[in-house]
């Protein structure tokens, strides 16, 4: 019996789901438009329920001794998965890229184990599960510009695969702007410790978005969307912030970040 | 004007409320990484030379015990004194005795960011000397009586007018138009020509110093650092001990790197080196040479976790390339040097409990490490130097706080689950009519410049475990 003849079961995709924090907590369309897409490429999703934060706040912010109990807690909860599955560059770019330099000896070795089976969801998606849709499935979703989030671009090298999906997955004007490899002024902590500077590059990365005469601005990580999307209020600009998940599932009925949620 | 590196986040605010200034910075962040881009895909292999520079430098550096003594006696028997300062001010007592012992009362001086470090100048002029700096980056920045704002443009933050002003006032050459750039670099230029025939002393920085011949390196795009170095029958070389390579070969791959990294250049206009003093059958150059080679904490650098900063080749190429330099200006630093580098340099060389600031002023973008030439991880460097300042508990005690219950929740889940969606819940409630905060207790630093987008529902843990209790 070939491969392609294996029962059905055994060839999906046994796939732990890290919701993150910032999707638990502001925006859990995202994790379930997350599960949603996992499903339809063929997944079985578990959510581990007693997982929390991977630490990222507390590393970055020079706290290395407080942030390891945080990552082992992270691997224990997750290392039974086949695969582990995030929608954002940055928690998956901590665990893949930071835990390790953070942990010694056995528990090393089990980061860098866990590293090697931890993916983001547009990345999973493209280059793991390898999502496909039928052109009738597609969803109309309208023009997008797509932010490069920089620990997804230069830590986990993502730039194409959101691309590629929006193309394949939905019918969709994509509009590239200016400059998208230039940060949007988030960077965690950074966006409230220095505020001008921060809403300065915020600033500039929605004019450029703008620039692109594109209607919605889209990203793979929710720090930088609520960055965005919190200062495109502030400034009185008309610009729907949504995570890819959502576009991918085609969930538009869900109003965009930062949009009042009662008509 | 004194300005404190710890008062960073206010020097870049007000610096961001300096449109015009802004905009030249802004021009700056543009077209110099378009440059440099341009300049690294038409070399080729970019990255393998960097490897190759890197691992040379690297190489040097855990062999300066060799090399450094190999220079210093190739520099002897090329006929130079060398002398070595482990403090700043130890440089400026040297070159200031050397210039005392020949009665000097004028030098010229070429762009040295070392001898800006050691705040030479002053030294020079208390002691009643002349000083003249000569790259007109620097000349304007001198006549201003202001501090360089890049390593590599010091005058970047001056607009054009203000500069106009500047010669007008300070050259004594009667009514005239000073209509463009080219006649303001002309003005400078014919004044600046009376200085290097008239100084006594000339003195250089140096891009590398080469342990096989005992030669120095200096690449410049406007000449000046030739004539300081050949007119003045006195030249002083004033450069730190990781400057050395090993071979004439490794400058030459390093000028390559530098010079495309730091204004997109296949080479610079002048790319100079410096052997010694005049000999029998030369028709000119100095009569007497000097190498003064800086210490001043690297020893402590190269000892110490950051000892991948000293690959540092100063291009430049991280400041262009680093939206908060961008936003916040040089000054804004409070530093001699600025940008990502500096961020990691200034701490080291001052002292963290002075400048940690800097460190701070970084969103992990990794934009400069993506471009730095000598493939240093800033980032990474820069994330320790907050690992030092959260453990010497320097950082806002606010923050320590905060991050400290974040940590301990997130070892809590079931604490965890019952605060946050207690949270959630309530400010879901009151921000889901109008989308968002635009004033929120606790997240100040947020809401002073954006709304806080309200949450969308419940959490999703919280909504996930009833459907999931449900299903069941």
């Amino acid at each position: 019996m070939s491969e392609s003849q294996q029962p059905q079961a055994s060839q999906r995709f046994q796939v732990h789901l890290f919701v993150t924090c910032l999707a638990d907590l502001f925006r859990p369309s995202v994790a379930f438009n997350s599960i949603a897409l996992l499903e339809e490429s063929g997944c079985d999703v578990t959510v581990p329920i007693s997982q929390t934060c991977c630490g990222q706040p507390s590393y970055n912010t020079g706290d290395y001794e407080g942030t390891v109990p945080l990552a082992k807690r992270l691997i224990e909860t997750f290392e039974t998965a086949d695969y582990v599955v995030a929608p954002s560059g940055s928690c998956v770019g901590m665990i893949t890229h930071h835990y390790p330099n953070i942990l010694e000896g056995q528990w090393r070795e089990r980061a860098l184990e866990l590293a090697a089976r931890t993916f983001e969801l547009t990345q999973f998606l493209s280059e793991i599960s390898g999502l496909k849709r039928a052109n009738e499935l597609r969803p109309e979703i309208g023009s997008v510009t797509y932010h490069d989030s920089c620990a997804g671009l230069r830590e986990l090298g993502i730039q194409t695969q959101p691309r590629d999906l929006l193309n394949t997955l939905c019918k969709t004007d994509l509009k590239e702007m200016q400059r998208t490899d230039v940060c949007c002024g988030f960077g965690g902590t950074f966006c409230a410790k220095m505020p001008e500077l921060s809403a300065n590059m915020a600033s500039d990365k929605l004019d450029t978005a703008q620039a692109s005469g594109a209607k919605i601005l889209a990203g793979g990580d929710l720090g930088c969307l609520m960055n965005l999307a919190g200062r495109a209020k502030r400034e009185g600009m008309e610009l729907e912030v949504r995570h890819i998940a959502e576009l991918l599932a085609g969930d538009l009925a869900t109003p965009a970040i930062g949009d009042s949620s009662q008509s | 004007m004194t300005v404190s590196s710890n008062d960073f986040v206010a020097q870049a605010a007000a610096a961001l409320q300096e449109p015009e200034r802004l905009r030249t910075r802004n021009a700056l962040g543009t077209h110099m990484p378009a440059m440099r881009s341009k300049a690294a895909e038409e070399f080729g292999d970019y990255q393998a030379l960097r490897d190759h520079v890197a691992s040379v430098r690297q190489h040097a550096l855990d062999n300066l015990d060799y090399y450094l003594p190999q220079f210093e006696q190739q520099a002897l028997d090329n006929g130079n004194q060398v002398h070595y300062a482990r403090t700043g001010t130890e440089l400026n007592d040297i070159v200031l005795t050397i210039c005392q012992r020949h009665n000097a009362r004028k030098v010229a001086k070429g762009k040295s960011m070392v001898t800006e470090e050691t705040e030479l100048n002053h030294h020079l002029e208390s002691a009643g000397l002349d000083v003249v700096e000569t790259d007109l980056g620097e000349y304007i920045v001198q006549q201003a009586g202001e501090t360089p704002s890049h390593i590599v443009g010091p005058a970047l933050h001056k607009p054009e007018a203000e500069i106009r002003e500047l010669f007008l006032e300070k050259h004594p050459l009667g009514p005239r138009e000073l209509e463009d750039p080219p006649a303001m670099v002309e003005e400078a230029r014919t004044v600046l020509r009376e200085h290097f025939v008239s100084a006594d002393v000339g003195i250089v920085g140096a891009n590398a110093l080469i342990a096989e011949n005992g030669y120095s390196l200096l690449v410049t795009n406007e000449g000046n650092g030739d004539l300081c170095a050949n007119l003045p029958n006195i030249l002083i070389v004033c450069t730190t001990m990781e400057r050395v390579l090993p071979r004439a070969s490794d400058a030459a791959a390093l000028v390559r790197l530098l010079t495309r990294s730091t204004t997109g250049q296949p080479i610079s206009c002048y790319t100079s080196y410096y052997s010694g003093p005049r000999r029998q059958d030369d028709i000119d150059g100095p009569l007497e040479t000097h190498f003064v080679l800086l210490d001043n904490k690297r020893s402590d650098i190269l000892a110490s976790d950051y000892k991948d900063m000293l690959q540092c080749i100063r291009c430049g190429a991280c400041l262009n390339h680093c939206p908060v330099y961008i936003g916040a200006g040089g000054h804004a630093y409070g530093s001699v040097y600025q940008g990502p580098m500096g961020s990691v340099l200034t701490p080291l060389l001052n002292s963290l409990e002075e400048s940690h600031a800097l460190p701070n002023a970084c969103t992990s973008c990794g934009r400069c490490a993506e471009v730095c030439p000598a493939n240093i991880p800033l980032p990474d460097l820069l994330r320790d130097l907050r690992h030092e300042e959260y453990r010497s508990k320097l950082g806002s005690g606010r923050w320590r706080t905060g991050m400290k219950l974040h940590a301990w929740l997130s070892q809590n889940p079931r604490v965890y689950r019952f605060l946050t969606g207690l949270t959630i819940r309530t400010l879901h409630r009151l921000g889901r009519r109008s989308g968002g905060f635009t004033r929120l207790p606790f997240a100040s630093g947020w809401t002073q410049e954006r709304d806080f987008p309200a949450p969308q529902s419940d959490t999703f843990m919280h909504q996930y475990s009833k459907q999931d209790s449900q299903d069941e």
